[in-house]
């Protein structure tokens, strides 16, 4: 490992080119039965079966939002029973200091307000972004991966990454162009 | 032997064929990029920001000289700034109704017009948000009366009060729709950096795009939270126009304290977002030649939607009308009274003109498929819903329960500046985001051309 690390690989990694999504599904699903791990694949709009292809699917997302949420029904709860009770009590239209069904509006709107933020700062951190610099910027084809052109790449870390022969793996799934990515 | 096979049918398609992934992708964001922006781009935005201008200068004699300035009085405490704020509050609704319920009910036509639903959506909360602001003439001291933050008077907002209820619902509606547009706009945004050409184009948008680059793990997390934000605008979109119909239906007042109130405010909330969305989309797919992704399809079933909320605000009016007579109370029936026949008799009968009238010539289908038909509807939806507005706050007030304190509301020449201003701020923004953003969300229009369909015997 250590090895590994001082010596950084020359590549970072294999990246085909497919015409159609049907194209990159099924590559990304035969590579993925062929062993290899470290997969990914760049499409222009999402498409389910290529993260399931690739073996990804990351449940976290619910559970950071429902932890949002909670936060923020606490929140709503805790910010108005202290204000109105410990804070500064005052008798409005001789209500109770604890005129709960009152609260519940803002410990709506606080709930719905904390899960949004926890979902969309959620997603942005586990994905790692922002993120400027990637290496598979580094194939000029590559900003077509944003128009119409989807892409496969098989990361040099994979302990069955073998330049050769991983290239001529690829050149058997129908890519119409491979690229070796600069680290 | 008869051969008896079932009616089916065949919608039209959602988008005009012959398109392919790339040709959706350059058609849309070559409307940003594409180096040509129409001279009736320039005309409009000349003249929202002349417009603008004059906001700037009726906020400005506001703030010199007080709410002296403005019509308002006792007992008609609340004018314009509440007629407008609750008008421009309805008009944001269309565009989450739009990208959350309609995502969630599958509707595959929402996805050529959700984008700019979702950025009229925010321009139109931001003009609401501007009249509680200003409408006590003072708005540096707002902050404490709206937020809860310690302060050095040790004193907080009053949680009680449906209008604070307000403060928090517009302001979440504000964040979270406003997250739903970007979240919607990364892909976008990544697709502009990769087609700009200029240097300086290409590090804005992607500074924007925060390095988004279309990976399978980023799409299932962006997936994921797409669904769950609709999940979650959805029932903040009906609680929104609730909570502000409670500043009303809180209240004692003949005439605003009714059961009827949030389900009413709901649905012409809806009636009024989507009457702007048809009246903003039916010039701009003209003048950018959008037709092929905005077509008649689209217009005919926002039409269909324009008349159905139509119909349910029709019967909160009626509602309204029966309770006055039923609840054999003589303020709620002097108030339905006074309205239909006091002195402000024409502004009911206009109001139900334009809201109830109007709207059924959408039941002929020769209006709904005709792209004029459907704006001229749209445009005197968009007035009987300020007229709604004016006639629930002016008439409910004017003439309450002792007659000795009765008067007349008179809109001043600066509550007119401050209204039209705004209209002028909504048209300025929304030009600007037309021509610096994609106006239609390229990426999920991808998916509806033929290619972007996995063939299925390779696909399983």
């Amino acid at each position: 490992m250590d090895a590994a690390h001082s010596l950084p690989p020359a590549t970072y990694g294999l990246l085909a080119e497919f015409d159609d999504p049907t194209a990159l599904v099924a590559a990304a699903r035969r590579a993925h039965e062929a062993g290899y791990r470290r997969l990914d694949t760049f499409s222009p709009f999402p498409i389910e079966e290529a993260w399931e292809a690739i073996g990804h699917h990351d449940r976290r997302l619910s559970l950071i939002v429902l932890a949002g949420g909670i936060a923020g029904l606490l929140t709503g709860i805790g910010l108005q029973e202290w204000v109105h009770q410990l804070a500064y009590p005052i008798n409005i239209a001789g209500k109770p200091l604890n005129s709960w069904p009152q609260f519940v509006p803002v410990t709506f709107e606080l709930t719905i307000l904390f899960a949004s933020i926890a979902a969309v700062l959620g997603m942005i951190v586990l994905n790692g972004l922002p993120q400027p610099y990637h290496p598979v910027f580094n194939v000029p084809r590559f900003e077509l991966a944003s128009r119409d052109k989807f892409f496969l790449l098989v990361e040099s870390t994979d302990p069955k990454f073998d330049r050769e022969k991983t290239l001529d793996f690829l050149k058997g799934l129908n890519a119409s162009e491979i690229n070796e990515v600069e680290p | 032997m008869i051969n008896v096979r079932p009616a089916t049918y065949t919608p039209p398609p959602l988008i005009e064929p012959g398109h392919t992934i790339g040709s959706i992708s350059d058609k849309i964001s070559n409307v940003v990029l594409g180096g040509r922006t129409p001279l009736t781009w320039f005309i409009v935005v000349s003249i929202g920001f002349m417009i603008m201008g004059m906001l700037g200068m009726a906020i400005t004699w506001l703030l010199l000289k007080g709410t002296g300035v403005w019509g308002v009085n006792i007992p008609v405490g609340w004018g314009f700034a509440i007629i407008n704020f609750v008008w421009w509050i309805g008009i944001g609704h269309a565009g989450t109704l739009i990208s959350a319920i309609l995502l969630l009910l599958k509707q595959g036509w929402r996805t050529s017009i959700n984008r700019f639903a979702e950025g009229m959506t925010i321009f139109a909360v931001m003009c609401a948000g501007l009249f509680p602001l200003i409408h006590t003439g003072r708005p540096w001291l707002a902050a404490y009366w709206l937020f809860p933050y310690p302060n050095s008077m040790s004193i907080w907002p009053q949680f009680r009060s449906p209008l604070i209820w307000d403060v928090f619902a517009v302001s979440t509606y504000f964040t979270v729709s406003l997250l739903f547009w970007y979240v919607g706009l990364i892909p976008d945004l990544a697709t502009l950096r990769d087609k700009a050409k200029h240097p300086a184009v290409k590090v804005a948008y992607g500074m924007l795009a925060l390095g988004w680059r279309g990976s399978a793990r980023h799409w299932q997390r962006y997936e994921h939270i797409y669904l769950l934000l609709a999940g979650l605008s959805t029932p903040l979109v009906l609680s929104v126009h609730t909570v502000v119909s409670f500043d009303f239906a809180i209240g004692i007042i003949p005439g605003w304290h009714a059961t009827i109130f949030p389900p009413y405010f709901v649905a012409g909330a809806i009636y009024a977002g989507f009457a702007m969305v048809l009246t903003l989309a039916i010039p701009l797919r003209k003048v950018y030649g959008l037709e092929d992704f905005i077509t008649m399809r689209h217009l005919e079933n926002m039409g269909k939607v324009t008349l159905v909320t139509g119909l349910i605000v029709g019967y909160g009016y009626t509602s309204e009308a029966f309770f006055g007579w039923y609840s054999a109370n003589k303020y709620e029936g002097f108030m339905i009274w006074n309205r239909m026949t006091g002195p402000y008799w024409y502004m009911y009968w206009t109001l139900i003109l334009c809201n109830i009238v109007t709207p059924q010539l959408l039941w002929i289908r020769a209006v709904r498929t005709s792209a004029l038909g459907l704006f001229c509807v749209a445009m005197v939806v968009n007035v009987g819903m300020w007229l709604e507005r004016f006639v629930i706050v002016v008439t409910s007030l004017h003439r309450d329960f002792l007659p000795s304190s009765w008067g007349m509301y008179y809109p001043t020449i600066w509550d007119w500046m401050t209204f039209i201003g705004t209209i002028g701020m909504f048209v300025t923004l929304f030009f600007l985001f037309v021509r610096f953003l994609p106006m239609i969300s390229i990426f999920e229009m991808r998916t509806m051309a033929p290619e972007a369909k996995l063939s299925e015997s390779e696909g399983h």
